[in-house]
């Protein structure tokens, strides 16, 4: 291929490319970032002015939404990783033939299904009306009907079963990969199980574990869904209050402040993540 | 905790309780949602008052509507249905193209740009539509008002939805090709470059057919994400609602086996896409 022809292939894969990042990603961002500092004076006038971003501040319902959804997005994702190793072992290094890929197809089987019915199908299961409480009062260990549902447990469970999959996978491609003499050694060498685990698995799977977190929490942080049709009165989602901003109050200057501050939070915890494990981006999701 | 060390057989008992439990709890929601589309009874939860098609066949002279006779869920199951189709078509074409200019050419910045292509993956759903809304829907605001000029393509409705999807779906679609395509054998190509072969035809001969595995994955699973996406279809959507949106505020009214019908036909359906997906990539593997 000579010259220009290679130039020529350069440009019309770029051109593609740019329109997707610039016009779907980069400006539409920007943009919001600017709209979040405007502010609305009359019906068409706007000034510049930090009015929304104090909002967040002052009204303290914004920021212990936030606090909340943060705290709770990162307690998700650790107990998520906390149930997924364990299973991601087995499948990897336990599992032989066709168990492995059975089990780990059955990992994916309930994500042909959409958060939608994922989350409604645990409604019918802890509601009032729900089957774990027609269970209980079957078995004689409850009286009346039981609500499980809107609580933070409930919440926690939903969030949990959504981002799974995502630990799952990540975590199974690391520990297949794994070379059993080294955790033969670490046995050999004395350790007990926990400082072969300590010393030698996690290392290694460090680049499954975080992209398996960095995965969860992003899903975890931006879900929707889960938290407000499994969440009660006084469990808040951060996602639900922009929904609001943006759908009930046509209000998009403030929506667009409370958008940029979710982005910067979950920005700051994947960029946290990252430099506290010593991965890049590039090795983690491509 | 491998094969070749010892364990106890305690040890062993525990670990097989949790497998069980845990598959249980993947399990058990989706069990519960498909059995209950087929109970004779108003409201989805015990008791079992026998089994009934009603949920999907009835014709609401009985009081009961079926899904195939409830016509605001036909029609979102159509929006939807035209939504992942171009969100497919042009989420896969974006990839080939992506996949081609990551693992082929060489230029400046090409760091950069990979890690702007990994951008969207690191971006909540909601953020992505709440952006494309504020400048899209913003600028049809202000056009209308400045010039009077109408961009109704660019108000909330299904162009806007599929902008919204596509911008990060297609940077899944990229990560799928691309990854096969860095398995290709170069050698090939420049075999059919040696018997005569100019570079189109080359690449449509050769490297076309064998990334199509994956470009069958990466449409498959354009097409669910896409039929399942919520977060950003709800800030885009205008009057013509898709399912996810339909259905969410049909649960919101309250539950009915019509909605376990739905969820039954949506778990059928991509299970049937993941298989055949997936049967394709092992026959040409």
């Amino acid at each position: 291929m000579n010259a220009s022809a290679g130039r020529l292939s350069l440009w019309l894969l770029l051109t593609p490319f740019l329109l997707w990042i610039v016009l779907l990603v980069l400006v539409p961002h920007l943009q919001m970032l600017r709209v979040s500092f405007q502010v609305r004076e009359s019906w068409d006038t706007l000034a510049w002015g930090l009015e929304q971003y104090q909002n967040f501040f002052t009204e303290s319902y914004y920021w212990r939404t936030f606090v909340r959804t943060g705290v709770m997005s990162l307690f998700t994702t650790f107990l998520t990783l906390l149930i997924a190793f364990p299973i991601a072992w087995y499948i990897a290094r336990l599992a032989r033939g066709r168990a492995k890929g059975l089990l780990f197809l059955a990992c994916l089987v309930p994500f042909w299904a959409s958060e939608l019915v994922r989350t409604y199908g645990w409604m019918i299961l802890l509601r009032e009306s729900g089957l774990f409480s027609s269970w209980l009062q079957a078995l004689g260990w409850a009286d009346g009907p039981v609500e499980m549902l809107y609580n933070d447990v409930a919440v926690i469970i939903g969030l949990v079963y959504n981002g799974l999959l995502f630990m799952v996978v990540p975590l199974v491609t690391t520990l297949d990969g794994m070379d059993e003499n080294l955790v033969e050694a670490g046995y050999d060498l004395g350790g007990s199980h926990l400082t072969v685990l300590r010393e030698v698995v996690v290392p290694w799977a460090m680049p499954g574990i975080v992209s398996g977190c960095i995965v969860v929490f992003m899903l975890t942080l931006g879900s929707y869904l889960t938290p407000i049709l499994m969440g009660g009165k006084d469990s808040a989602w951060f996602t639900g209050q922009i929904f609001t901003q943006f759908i009930t109050r046509f209000n998009w200057e403030q929506g667009a402040a409370l958008g940029v501050l979710l982005l910067v939070l979950s920005s700051l915890i994947v960029w946290l993540g990252l430099k506290l494990s010593g991965q890049s981006l590039r090795k983690v999701m491509g | 905790m491998i094969r070749s060390v010892p364990r106890s057989r305690w040890f062993d008992g525990l670990y097989l309780a949790y497998l069980v439990a845990f598959f249980v709890y993947l399990a058990l929601p989706l069990t519960v949602t498909a059995v209950f589309a087929f109970n004779d009874a108003p409201f989805p939860s015990l008791p079992w008052k026998g089994f009934t098609l009603d949920w999907y066949l009835a014709d609401g002279s009985g009081g009961r509507t079926g899904l195939f006779h409830d016509d605001t869920l036909l029609s979102a199951l159509w929006v939807s249905t035209k939504i992942a189709f171009w969100v497919t078509v042009v989420s896969v074409t974006l990839g080939c193209a992506n996949a081609v200019l990551f693992e082929r050419l060489e230029f400046r910045g090409k760091e950069f740009l990979y890690l702007l292509m990994l951008l969207p993956l690191v971006i909540p759903g909601v953020i992505l539509g709440v952006s494309i809304l504020v400048f899209y829907s913003g600028m049809a605001n202000d056009a209308s008002r400045l010039w009077g000029v109408e961009l109704d393509v660019f108000r909330p409705g299904m162009t806007l939805v599929v902008m919204g999807q596509v911008t990060f779906i297609a940077t899944l679609a990229t990560l799928v090709i691309a990854a096969r395509l860095r398995k290709f054998d170069r050698q090939l190509e420049e075999a059919a470059l040696n018997l005569g072969a100019t570079p189109v035809v080359a690449w449509f001969t050769v490297t076309l057919p064998w990334l199509m595995p994956s470009i069958f994955g990466a449409a498959a699973m354009a097409f669910l994400m896409s039929f399942e996406n919520f977060n950003t279809t709800v800030m885009l959507t205008g009057s013509d609602t898709p399912l996810t949106v339909a259905l969410f505020n049909r649960l919101r009214e309250g539950s009915t086996p019509v909605l376990n019908a739905v969820a039954l036909l949506l778990m059928v359906g991509s299970a049937l896409l993941a298989v055949m997906a997936l049967g394709r990539s092992r026959d040409s593997a």
